[in-house]
């Protein structure tokens, strides 16, 4: 199974330069929407036929801060002038479909918010996922980004015939 | 599927009444909660909770408790052998800057107070939030983790989401209008709704759930309603067309949200089944919405009705979609549940009454 992670504090405008590069609405995002679309990106990267759309993948985020970095800097802006593009990514499942947007996954995405990095549950909800009969992958994310210089930001991706 | 999963425990706290069948009762008689607030820079209309008397730390907590401790004592299970999850978007956002108001500490503080002893779970999922927990809770139950899980939806309107929709022009100055030609937006709407799932046999059943994405834009419905037609298709085979009673749709009176779902029902084959939205009750409930909604529809098909779609006079979607206006007799055993959210998220929910025969 594949496996990657960002450390905490990596520049992220020189990881999204490396892997991506073509992908202008990366600027917009959030931190942890950068997260999750740069741990996808490494994830799915080497993918045939990648960006066909498709409904057997499934994009499963989990956290325990939620969106809470963009939280703040929304409510910065509420007193003076709410910022639309700041509200957006206040919703913590935003960095699902970003990571569905990019790779055109019309499947399950769901966002999770836990106690704490537990991957025992993590992986518990992840194979529950797989009941839906059209689910054949999922990219899991675990992205807590309580600030924009600080988070735990890891990927992974399983594939059906693989869960034992 | 392998194992039935039925609905044996319900809990509401709504502006409208704190039963099924109380609020059920409102709704039938046309009564709602919307009224006009002008607490932030321009009015607004939403349907609030009454606070008054109201001394405690969280109120978001509170409610939370309140419908999940209803649901399980309806249900009469022991809380420490079921499984636990919350669904909202913004949890006690009300309170950021003075306490921790991450959704983790919400779902342990909640879980904590019921006796809960599994790990909680919280489901984040945008609009779609309440749906997709209760396909959460059917998965565990399916996977054999728990005997029951309790699952409670629960949503505040706080000056932090308000000026949010505002800020992104979804917000109606006036009672929403679902369906209808002169719809121009949603609003927001308060409460709590919980439910105990569990294998045990009882009247009614979820049969299949499922989410899809648009792949589309994160705020902007798909203009085919890729992910709601998506959804539908997952949960249709199991239901033959003439016993599905009706759809209740998400029906926020959004331009586009309207107009999408036309597109999905039109795509599934759905343009001659029942439809109605009950946003013009009780505004947009976001994380309570999903369980909310299907508690109020299952009282309905108890009663062999569609309820009204308050708010809609004259269609304005591009699609004949069959919205009821009135209340209206209708025949079936089951309905599905349609919720969509920012994100490009989707979901759609089977019910069926009569699960246990």
């Amino acid at each position: 199974m594949k496996e990657v992670s960002i450390p905490s504090g990596a520049n992220l405008m020189d990881l999204y330069r490396s892997l991506a590069g073509d992908y202008p609405k990366f600027f917009k995002m959030d931190t942890l929407c950068k997260l999750g679309f740069l741990l996808a990106e490494m994830l799915v990267a080497d993918d045939t036929d990648r960006f066909r759309q498709r409904e057997d993948r499934a994009v499963l985020v989990f956290s325990r801060e939620g969106s809470l970095a963009d939280d703040i800097h929304y409510a910065h802006s509420m007193a003076d002038f709410p910022s639309p593009a700041l509200f957006v990514y206040t919703l913590p499942n935003i960095i699902s479909g970003e990571i569905a947007i990019r790779n055109k996954y019309a499947g399950e995405t769901s966002a999770y918010v836990l106690e704490r990095y537990d991957r025992l549950l993590i992986d518990s909800i992840v194979r529950q996922a797989f009941q839906d009969p059209v689910t054949e992958s999922a990219v899991v994310i675990w992205a807590d980004c309580p600030s924009d210089n600080q988070w735990d930001a890891r990927g992974w991706l399983v594939k059906k015939e693989e869960l034992v | 599927m392998t194992e039935d999963v039925y609905i044996i425990g319900r809990g509401l706290v709504t502006p409208v009444g704190d039963t099924p069948e109380g609020v059920f009762r409102a709704v039938r008689e046309g009564r709602s909660a919307l009224k006009p607030y002008a607490d932030t820079a321009e009015t607004y209309w939403a349907s609030r909770l009454d606070r008054s008397g109201f001394t405690g730390d969280s109120f978001f907590e509170y409610i939370a408790l309140e419908a999940a401790r209803k649901a399980i004592q309806e249900a009469g299970i022991d809380p420490a052998e079921a499984g636990f999850i919350l669904s909202t978007i913004k949890g006690d956002i009300e309170h950021l800057g003075s306490r921790d108001v991450s959704l983790a500490a919400s779902a342990s503080n909640i879980a904590n107070a019921l006796g809960v002893k599994a790990k909680p779970v919280v489901v984040s999922n945008a609009c779609i939030s309440g749906l997709a927990a209760m396909v959460q809770g059917m998965r565990m139950l399916r996977a054999g983790l728990y005997k029951h899980v309790i699952v409670v939806g629960a949503e505040l309107q706080s000056r932090f989401i308000v000026t949010g929709f505002q800020s992104l022009k979804a917000l109606s100055q006036q009672p929403c209008k679902p369906f209808d030609a002169a719809r121009d937006g949603l609003n927001p709407g308060e409460a709590a709704a919980a439910v105990v799932l569990s294998g045990q046999p009882a009247p009614w059943q979820l049969v299949a759930g499922a989410v899809r994405n648009d792949a589309n834009h994160i705020s902007g419905p798909s203009r085919t309603g890729e992910g709601s037609y998506n959804a539908l298709k997952a949960v249709l085979p199991y239901v033959a067309k003439e016993d599905l009673a009706f759809v209740n749709v998400h029906g926020t009176a959004t331009r586009y949200n309207d107009e999408m779902e036309a597109i999905a029902l039109d795509r599934a084959g759905l343009l001659d089944v029942p439809i109605n939205s009950l946003k013009g009750v009780f505004g947009h409930t976001m994380g309570a919405a999903g369980i909310l909604e299907c508690l109020v529809s299952m009282q309905a098909l108890e009663a062999g009705i569609v309820l009204p779609t308050r708010g809609f006079k004259e269609l304005g979607v591009s699609l004949p979609v069959k919205v009821s206006a009135d209340e209206r007799a209708v025949k079936g055993s089951a309905f599905i549940k349609l919720l969509s959210g920012f994100g490009g998220v989707n979901g759609a929910m089977l019910l069926r009454k009569g699960g246990e025969q």
